[in-house]
């Protein structure tokens, strides 16, 4: 089966990985993930029923701690990087009108 | 005494010696990088100053006999995924361009407790999505055994940096290769542990279930060196798995007697390079004149690690990537209201290939897809995981190449993804299934271009890779 992959699609993928397409872009993005799923297609040549989806690879649980606090105050540094800094807060463009 | 010839462990016993000093190794580093660096461009961030004043410090601790292991005073290049505290860490991206860590990553830690000293940050595929570190944001590494070849990737500026004599070993992240693909396209020994042995805290993560750090490096007795001072148990990560058989120096032996040694069949097939074929075949006849019991079997599935490993690593960088939003660091775009702001970040921020990838794991995440993609996936993860669980019933290791081909010319890789891709189909399955696999040079074809031959271990017995790649490597040097 070959993927054709719409506008509509491609426009979808970008809202939800949040990324604004130039035309030219929106195209070959068009294209190169129809080629990559009519590749992953493939997986289904492989019957899969009854096996159970591996997420990892050791049977891991959740590692519980005691919630005690082992770090000091690390505002300051924590704001080191901000892009841009008021009283100890990040700054934000507007978020609402 | 030509320093930069030295391995690392040989250089740390020279220090250690009083041969040598922790400042003249460093300073032999950063000559070297002055007069190869333009070339090859192994760095993003060569830090000069800071590197030599913690050269002294070490120094000082050395002659204090405050520092006593093998790694005190060696120069070491850090890929620029690992986080370093008040040093630049980009991942190769515009979008951390500005990116200062105010902590180290916990294997980078762990060296410098052992006293290894920081150079500075190697070039990389941008976020370690690529095979030929042509992804970089900041330029495109050569190879330093022919500079009109790439170094592989994503780890290519490491595996570049101790080819060239640019450090005496590298740190590298491996989430589908990214180790020893490049070790094998540069004439470099390189290792992926087991899943879980050395701690991701402080890595930037791609594909969270997959990523390990390991060592880049000359010898197989650094290797082992590195990935002893490396490993820990480290409760920041919740998938550090508490070891108690770290000694990887203790399978320095050099002896394969009775070491049973499996060739799958399967991958020897169409797409190896012939010249690739001979000297890893090579190899595995030097180890069964020296008593290992070498066979070929089918290990079955190979066609599907690379469909699998992509869905699964674009699902997983899709979500991974999600936080570089212009928020909290790195570059954020001028835009009128949150959402723009969000979208023009990423936009300008991320390059091709990392757009690529996380609109296909944005896709195959989302609702309606997820199960006839991202499961499905999964699904055929724990099949792959079974089929090695069977080989290792059978065999101590599995024997095979670490790449298809040599390392193509620059410029030819990025315009046909999906062949890109294809490439990793040696290396890729040892990610899904979590084992340790180590790439050892074994040879190089008529151009000059090394040949790296990958043995792959059950998972936990890196001592049992450890000592069969030991083992080749003393065998080869000796031509027995």
């Amino acid at each position: 089966m070959s993927h054709t992959i719409t506008d509509e699609t491609i426009d979808y993928a970008a809202i939800l990985a949040k990324l604004e397409l130039s035309d030219a872009e929106r195209e070959q993005a068009k294209q190169d993930m129809g080629r990559m799923l009519d590749y992953i297609d493939r997986l289904n040549e492989l019957d899969t029923s009854g096996v159970e989806p591996m997420s990892h690879v050791f049977p891991v649980r959740n590692v519980f701690r005691e919630d005690e606090v082992t770090n000091g105050d690390g505002s300051a540094d924590t704001l080191k990087n901000a892009p841009e800094e008021k009283d100890s807060m990040f700054v934000v463009p507007r978020t609402f009108d | 005494m030509e320093l930069l010839a030295l391995s690392a462990v040989e250089l740390g016993t020279a220090i250690k010696e009083g041969k040598t000093t922790a400042v003249e190794a460093m300073q032999a580093v950063l000559d070297k990088i002055e007069q190869t660096e333009e070339l090859y461009h192994c760095y993003v961030t060569v830090d000069r100053d800071g590197a030599l004043g913690r050269a002294k410090e070490v120094q000082k601790k050395i002659e204090a006999g405050e520092l006593t292991g093998p790694l005190a005073g060696v120069p070491v290049a850090v890929k620029d995924n690992l986080c370093t505290e008040g040093i630049l860490t980009t991942c190769a991206s515009r979008i951390l361009e500005n990116f200062v860590p105010t902590f180290s990553a916990e294997a980078v830690l762990n060296l410098e407790r052992a006293g290894a000293v920081l150079i500075g940050k190697t070039n990389m595929d941008e976020f370690a999505m690529g095979s030929t570190t042509e992804t970089s944001a900041y330029g495109v590494t050569r190879n330093p055994r022919n500079p009109k070849h790439v170094p592989g990737g994503s780890s290519g500026g490491s595996a570049a940096a101790v080819a060239a004599g640019e450090c005496f070993f590298a740190l590298g992240s491996d989430t589908g290769g990214s180790i020893r693909q490049p070790a094998s396209f540069c004439g470099v020994v390189g290792m992926k542990p087991t899943y879980g042995t050395v701690s991701r805290y402080g890595l930037v993560a791609y594909g969270s279930s997959l990523d390990q750090i390991g060592p880049l490096c000359r010898t197989v007795e650094d290797c082992a060196v590195i990935l002893e001072t490396i490993s820990s148990h480290d409760k920041k990560d919740s998938t550090s798995v508490a070891r108690s058989d770290t000694d990887f120096t203790s399978a320095l032996v050099k002896d394969v007697t009775g070491m049973r040694i499996g060739i799958p069949r399967d991958y020897f097939g169409e797409g190896l390079n012939p010249e690739v074929k001979a000297a890893v075949l090579k190899a595995a006849a030097l180890l069964e004149k020296n008593g290992a019991v070498v066979e070929e079997f089918d290990l079955s599935l190979v066609d599907y690690a690379v469909p699998a490993y992509y869905t699964i690593a674009s699902a997983e960088a899709s979500s991974n990537l999600e936080r570089f939003d212009g928020i909290k660091y790195g570059f954020r775009a001028k835009a009128e209201g949150l959402h723009q702001m969000y979208k023009k970040t990423r936009s300008q921020g991320f390059g091709p290939e990392v757009k690529r990838r996380i609109l296909l794991g944005s896709f195959v995440l989302s609702s309606g897809y997820y199960d006839a993609y991202y499961l499905k996936a999964l699904r055929v993860k724990a099949m792959i995981k079974k089929a090695f669980d069977d080989a290792f019933a059978d065999y101590d290791c599995i024997l095979c190449p670490a790449a298809p081909t040599t390392a193509p010319e620059l410029g030819k890789s990025l315009l046909d993804p999906v062949k890109m891709y294809l490439g990793d189909i040696y290396t890729i399955s040892v990610n899904l299934a979590g084992l340790p696999a180590v790439c050892v040079p074994c040879g190089e074809d008529g151009r000059g271009l090394p040949i790296g031959l990958q043995l792959i271990g059950d998972c936990f017995q890196e001592k049992k890779l450890i000592q069969a790649a030991y083992t080749y490597e003393q065998l080869s040097v000796s031509g027995s």
